[in-house]
């Protein structure tokens, strides 16, 4: 895996903030660059427009490890950087896992695995069936986390009914059993596109293209353990 | 009761666009009509329902007012994380309806059957339960709950009484006399057989969630009796607090915890479980004299 494009720079200082963790870059976050791309150049929100009902939805299915999640939040505005100075503390709104309630623009509480696919299908259904067309529903997921059951149960449905919604796969080959034939033969019935997890123009045109069925995306980055 | 549920959410859908339904295949037929006139709005994920409760979920962060229904266990032992972080931990409600409740599924055996529904939304914050007594009590509670975003249970079963009391949001009075017998949904006519020539005051309540606490404690006395059609004791906590601070015995009786390894019909666990009329009055008239 090449690094082809840096994460950009207002990032490291707020990662940094976060971590207290001077030796790692940014890159080791897997899910930064997508996250970055996705504020930055896909998704129509922003802190004024957290409310609005026609807004696109980000769903944060994994919810662990949601530092860059913050870090891009912060620099887009959504809450002041002050906030990643305290991560898990009695007085600060950013825990280990986010909750919905406490932080601006996080549309779902997330930490046990195998519910944002579940959430974004029925938040994909409830924008149509209200009529709000242009609005657009992404969920990311880890490739550790497709171990959920759960998962399965929302591919298959969005699959069998055309909805279309974007599920972002980062694989950083944490599953523990692998996925043997490939995250996307996971997922029958979905168009799916390969990218290189840092490159951001290859991230941007995986995900700004409209599809008129469920639309994979799996990014890929380094493995999390150098032994595999 | 069923029927009552499928004839008045298909109303709600069409008189208000905020209502969804949600299923995962049980009554999928039912509600095939509805679901050609709002396909958008009542959906049928299949034999997925942990999906069932997520898809609700998401729904409800779109604003729409999701109302699932399969079987108890299905609805609520199976997708329980779900009922707790897709609903409870976004802080959005739903309207669960399940039909099953906790032995009419006698002859499919233990896999069908839910005694402990109620029990487990009592470890969740903000849930309404509802167990209407008769067909006639279903229609209303089914309306009043889209008028809001809360998080509701419908407990629907085949065990009926012969009265349907519409007012039985709170303890209702049935029958004055001595200590006071509460009976929730269904337990009522077989309380009534059971206490017929006692002196006892019998209260009838459909819902137990949240339990009517100040009627509690003008209605009871030093002694009383909690019948439930679903794990006995259920409601201990519910009642210790009401009359806290207060002298008081109190028997519950309900479904037992031991599971019954046989089959046969609704009324042969009725009987099983002492929740027959005569089960009852034994054991009402040996606690009370």
């Amino acid at each position: 895996m090449t690094i082809t494009a840096l994460p950009p720079d207002p990032l490291r200082p707020l990662i940094r903030r976060l971590t207290g963790d001077e030796k790692h870059e940014p890159s080791s976050h897997s899910t930064l660059d997508v996250l970055w791309v996705l504020y930055d150049r896909v998704l129509r929100v922003t802190p004024a427009t957290v409310d609005a009902p026609d807004r696109d939805r980000f769903l944060l299915s994994k919810g662990h490890g949601p530092a860059a999640y913050y870090a891009v939040l912060a620099a887009k505005g959504f809450f002041p950087a002050e906030w990643l100075d305290d991560l898990g503390g009695w007085d600060s709104p950013l825990g280990h896992h986010p909750d919905r309630l406490r932080i601006p623009g996080v549309e779902v509480g997330t930490g046990s695995l195998g519910h944002g696919l579940g959430l974004a299908v029925g938040t994909a259904l409830g924008l149509r069936a209200q009529g709000f067309a242009d609005a657009r529903t992404f969920v990311l997921v880890g490739d550790a986390e497709l171990d959920e059951g759960s998962n399965h149960e929302a591919i298959a449905y969005a699959g069998a009914i055309k909805l279309p919604l974007t599920a972002v796969v980062i694989d950083n080959q944490s599953a523990t059993h692998g996925w043997p034939g490939g995250i996307a033969a996971r997922f029958p019935g979905w168009d799916a596109a390969h990218v290189d997890g840092r490159d951001h123009e290859q991230i941007e045109n995986a995900l700004t293209r409209r599809h008129d069925r469920p639309n994979l995306v799996v990014a890929a980055v380094a493995p999390k353990w150098s032994d595999r | 009761m069923r029927q009552t549920f499928v004839d008045t959410t298909t109303e709600l859908l069409a008189s208000d666009p905020r209502t969804a339904v949600v299923l995962a295949d049980i009554s999928a037929d039912a509600f095939r009509p509805a679901m050609r006139r709002h396909p958008d709005r009542v959906l049928n994920v299949g034999i997925r329902e942990q999906l069932m409760t997520g898809v609700a979920g998401g729904l409800a962060l779109t604003g729409l007012r999701p109302y699932v229904h399969s079987y108890a266990p299905f609805l609520i032992d199976r997708a329980y994380e779900q009922i707790k972080l897709d609903l409870g931990h976004q802080d959005v409600g739903a309207v669960l309806v399940s039909i099953g409740a906790s032995y009419d599924g006698a002859a499919e055996g233990y896999t069908h059957q839910s005694p402990g529904d109620v029990e487990l939304l009592d470890t969740l914050e903000g849930w309404t339960v509802h167990v209407p007594g008769h067909p006639d009590e279903v229609a209303a509670l089914l309306r009043a709950a889209a008028r809001h975003d809360d998080r509701v249970y419908i407990r629907l079963a085949e065990q009926e009484n012969s009265q349907a009391y519409p007012d039985g949001g709170r303890l209702r009075v049935i029958r004055r006399g001595g200590p006071l017998v509460v009976a929730v949904g269904p337990m009522l006519d077989p309380v009534l057989e059971a206490t017929r020539d006692l002196d006892v005051t019998v209260a009838y309540t459909n819902t137990p969630r949240p339990l009517d606490a100040e009627g509690l404690r003008q209605l009871a006395d030093t002694e009383l009796v909690m019948v439930e059609p679903y794990l006995a004791g259920t409601s201990a906590r519910q009642v210790a607090e009401a009359l806290g601070g207060r002298p008081h015995r109190v028997l519950h009786l309900g479904v037992g915890r031991a599971e019954i390894r046989r089959y046969g019909t609704w009324q042969d666990h009725a009987r099983a479980h002492g929740l027959d009329p005569a089960g009852l009055r034994a054991k009402i008239a040996e606690f009370l004299w």
